[in-house]
């Protein structure tokens, strides 16, 4: 008996390395743009590491995540982008599983660079939560039964942005938070992940905000928190009652995101803001501010020590986590929307044109890679099961080495 | 509207359709699905509703497309995720869907415009001979979506025709297209089309954009104050009256825009200012009671009323101005209607800030165009 389940403990703990992580929403599980997957290409084209790659009914600027085996992504169709698409593939194959669409109940006027599908859906391992420009807002199971839906703009018609909502939503202890400034109605809303309900909803001033909430670990699941950036405020919240628990004061970046390592947080302000979260004190204290560090609109990542940003046009920075001190520069292509990721000791950013750069880290950076995709990205690209999955208007890909590595648990 | 009494005309429409009697087992299921409603009331009810529905035979696709005549917005998404999920099931599956029915539920008026798209999109899943079939007859189909392939359609037999060298030849083919369109895209291609054959093509009449107005102010916005003030034409319109404005009286001027999509510039008409209020009155004649769309414009914070009621309002400034952009339902009354447009400028200095004017349009459900009677 003891020798059966040893084996079933083994045979577990192998599948779950073989898998690999999951990447669960906008910018990664923890929101930190970071992967800890091993073995990924560093090179690709059509005929080289490219596993598969599927053909997709609509544009999105919105990025894959992946649950459980599938990848899942948003497009936008139709001649008023009104035609909401939600799509799982078998992650290791590229079979489309299962389609579902809404037609719009908001507004689906958006900046022809963007799309209605311009958030990334969350997962919590078991439901998906697809949002969109038009703030419509719908959860499906893993096998596409749809559990529960809102309309936002629906329920409140002045909430919508003519230049398109951009904020992706963030599940977080049983809560799905929905970050809808904008220069009408404007609020932050906490839904219920189980039966779509609003749990608790915060006032905000009208003002156009396109940043994503983000998720600051604790130490426990119970300790997690939900961060929030606003122009002028950035907040951290219960992610179960929308409780402001502390409040700093800065010039927040509206388009770009925060980040955390640990404690740490890096805010996109005027330049980047480091800042430490005391959870025994349950406030923040700045840690230092570093002007140079001012990046475009894709959001810092923080690996190993140090932090990336890039700034504009296409310059990759990199700064000490400790103190905010330059490191290196590499020279990018732009237009660059996209937040790249960090995996496997590179980093990936691609442009809006398609071509991603990948750069080796270390004590100096080097591009020692370029790959082009299709033009029109703005996604940024999620990484699991020794793959890395990009999205453009057109196709999604997986890029992987031919051979994923033997497992060795 | 109680839930039942909702879904009983399309239950009874579904059971007059003689190629798919109303399965009783649907009609619990369809109910609570009818019944969701804003804050996500009902859901854990539609929730279990909607898994049975899910699993309903692809025969029963009709009466439960049927049930979108009646859904409201966000019962129309609970009704097509689970008409999609059987269908794709089914096809996935290897077998096939009801064609018969699904074509007559397409060819049928009666069911919502959107039900019936939904229905043609997986009728030509299984069956790609339909838009040869079907198509022909859709130029003026209530669907959108449709109407718009069927001009698509109509746009590519124009341009084989004008391939022959003749492009004259194509003028009647692209003219009735254009009568058809209803699309922006569709629209100005057309319109181009036409115009490089001689043929004139009055784009803000196609649209049913208000190209003549009687405008009024400016009045004061300091501090976007105004938008809330109730300024003197907001209360009566009297079109020989003059009031106090932001810098003197301020008398009602004639203005006729001849901007191909009837935008009316009020920089240009009143004086480039900021932190004021601009109105804009029309008349407009109507041979009978009608529903119709209201399509507005604006780069700024902007109301609108219909005799007296206000039917729409938006509190923006300077984020964007678009096609269409806003859009709200009002009821013509036989005769003369009276429509106010307040329009706001602010502060804002920026040169992308300096746009101070608004567009108006007046159409069907389909974006067709709905004249005054006394245009000319």
């Amino acid at each position: 008996m003891r020798r059966t389940a040893i084996r079933w403990t083994w045979a577990i703990l192998v599948l779950a390395a073989c898998s690999g992580s999951d990447w669960l929403q906008f910018r990664g599980t923890d929101n930190r743009s970071v992967s800890d997957e091993k073995h990924l290409a560093t090179t690709f084209a059509d005929d080289e590491n490219v596993a598969w790659k599927a053909p997709l009914p609509g544009r999105g600027p919105s990025s894959p995540i992946v649950v459980d085996g599938r990848v899942v992504v948003t497009c936008s169709s139709g001649p008023r982008q009104d035609r909401l698409r939600v799509l799982s593939f078998d992650a290791a194959t590229g079979e489309r599983q299962w389609e579902r669409q809404l037609w719009a109940t908001g507004s689906t006027i958006c900046n022809p660079y963007g799309a209605v599908a311009n958030n990334t859906p969350a997962s919590d391992g078991s439901s998906i939560f697809a949002f969109y420009s038009s703030n419509d807002l719908v959860c499906f199971d893993l096998e596409g039964n749809l559990k529960w839906l809102r309309g936002l703009t629906y329920e409140h018609p002045t909430t919508r942005n003519e230049a398109g909502m951009g904020s992706s939503p963030l599940v977080v202890g049983g809560v799905v938070i929905v970050q809808l400034e904008n220069q009408g109605e404007s609020f932050v809303a906490g839904i219920d992940a189980a039966d779509g309900t609003t749990r608790w909803r915060l006032e905000r001033q009208p003002d156009a905000v396109w940043c994503s909430p983000t998720v600051l670990r604790g130490n426990t699941p119970d300790d997690d928190l939900v961060l929030l950036q606003t122009r002028g405020r950035f907040t951290g919240h219960d992610p179960r009652t929308g409780e402001e628990l502390w409040v700093y004061e800065a010039d927040c970046h509206t388009i770009a995101s925060s980040t955390t390592s640990g404690d740490c947080i890096y805010l996109p302000a005027n330049g980047l803001h480091a800042l430490r979260y005391d959870p025994a004190a349950r406030r923040v204290e700045p840690l230092w501010y570093e002007q140079r560090l001012r990046g475009g609109n894709s959001s810092p990542v923080v690996h190993d020590g140090r932090v990336y940003r890039i700034k504009s046009p296409a310059i990759l920075v990199c700064a000490d986590a400790a103190d905010g001190g330059v490191l290196w520069q590499v020279r990018l292509k732009g237009p660059i929307w996209a937040t790249p990721v960090v995996a496997d000791g590179h980093l990936y950013a691609v442009n809006h044109d398609g071509l991603v750069h990948v750069v080796r880290l270390g004590e100096q950076g080097a591009l020692v890679g370029t790959s082009q995709i299709d033009a029109g990205i703005l996604a940024s690209p999620a990484v699991a099961h020794h793959a890395i999955f990009f999205r453009s208007d057109a196709h999604l890909w997986k890029v992987a080495l031919p051979r994923a590595p033997e497992a060795n648990p | 509207m109680g839930t039942f009494s909702r879904l009983l005309p399309a239950l009874c429409l579904a059971a007059a359709l003689p190629a798919h009697a109303f399965a009783a087992d649907l009609e619990p299921l369809l109910k609570k699905l009818l019944a969701v409603g804003p804050g996500g009331a009902g859901s854990r009810e539609a929730q279990q509703a909607w898994q049975q529905l899910a699993r309903a035979d692809a025969s029963q696709l009709p009466t439960i497309l049927a049930a979108l005549d009646e859904a409201g917005p966000l019962a129309a998404n609970w009704i097509r995720c689970a008409a999609d999920a059987i269908a794709e099931r089914v096809v996935h599956g290897g077998g096939t869907l009801p064609r018969e029915e699904l074509e007559r539920f397409v060819l049928d008026r009666r069911h919502a415009p959107r039900a019936r798209r939904l229905a043609y999109e997986w009728l030509v899943r299984v069956d790609p001979t339909a838009p040869d079939r079907l198509m022909p007859g859709m130029l003026d189909d209530p669907s959108v979506e449709l109407r718009r392939d069927a001009v698509a359609r109509l746009i590519d037999e124009a341009a084989r025709t004008a391939e022959g060298g003749e492009p004259g030849k194509a003028v009647p083919r692209w003219r009735k297209a254009l009568t058809a369109a209803r699309d922006l895209d569709q629209i100005e291609l057309l319109a181009s089309r036409l115009r490089k054959q001689g043929e004139p093509v009055d784009l803000a009449r196609h649209f049913g954009f208000i190209v003549r107005w009687k405008l009024i102010g400016p009045f004061d916005n300091t501090g976007e104050k105004g938008y809330d003030v109730a300024y003197p034409p907001e209360r009566e319109i009297d079109l020989a009256a003059s009031y106090p404005g932001k810098h003197g009286p301020a008398k009602w001027i004639e203005h006729e825009t001849d901007h191909k999509f009837g935008r009316v510039d009020l920089n240009q008409a009143l004086g480039e200012e900021k932190d004021v209020v601009g109105y804009a009155a029309a008349e407009f004649y109507s041979d009978r009671e009608r529903a119709v769309e209201f399509r507005l414009a604006s780069d700024n914070a902007v109301k609108l009323w219909l005799g007296g009621a206000r039917i729409d309002a938006h509190h923006v400034y300077h984020a964007g101005s678009q096609f269409d952009q806003y859009a709200s339902r009002g009821v013509l009354r036989p005769g003369r209607n009276v429509i106010l447009v307040k329009v706001c400028q602010n502060e804002q200095t920026q040169n992308w800030a300096r746009g101070w004017s608004f567009q108006l349009r007046l159409c069907d459900s389909t974006g067709g165009a709905v004249l005054s009677g006394d245009r000319e």
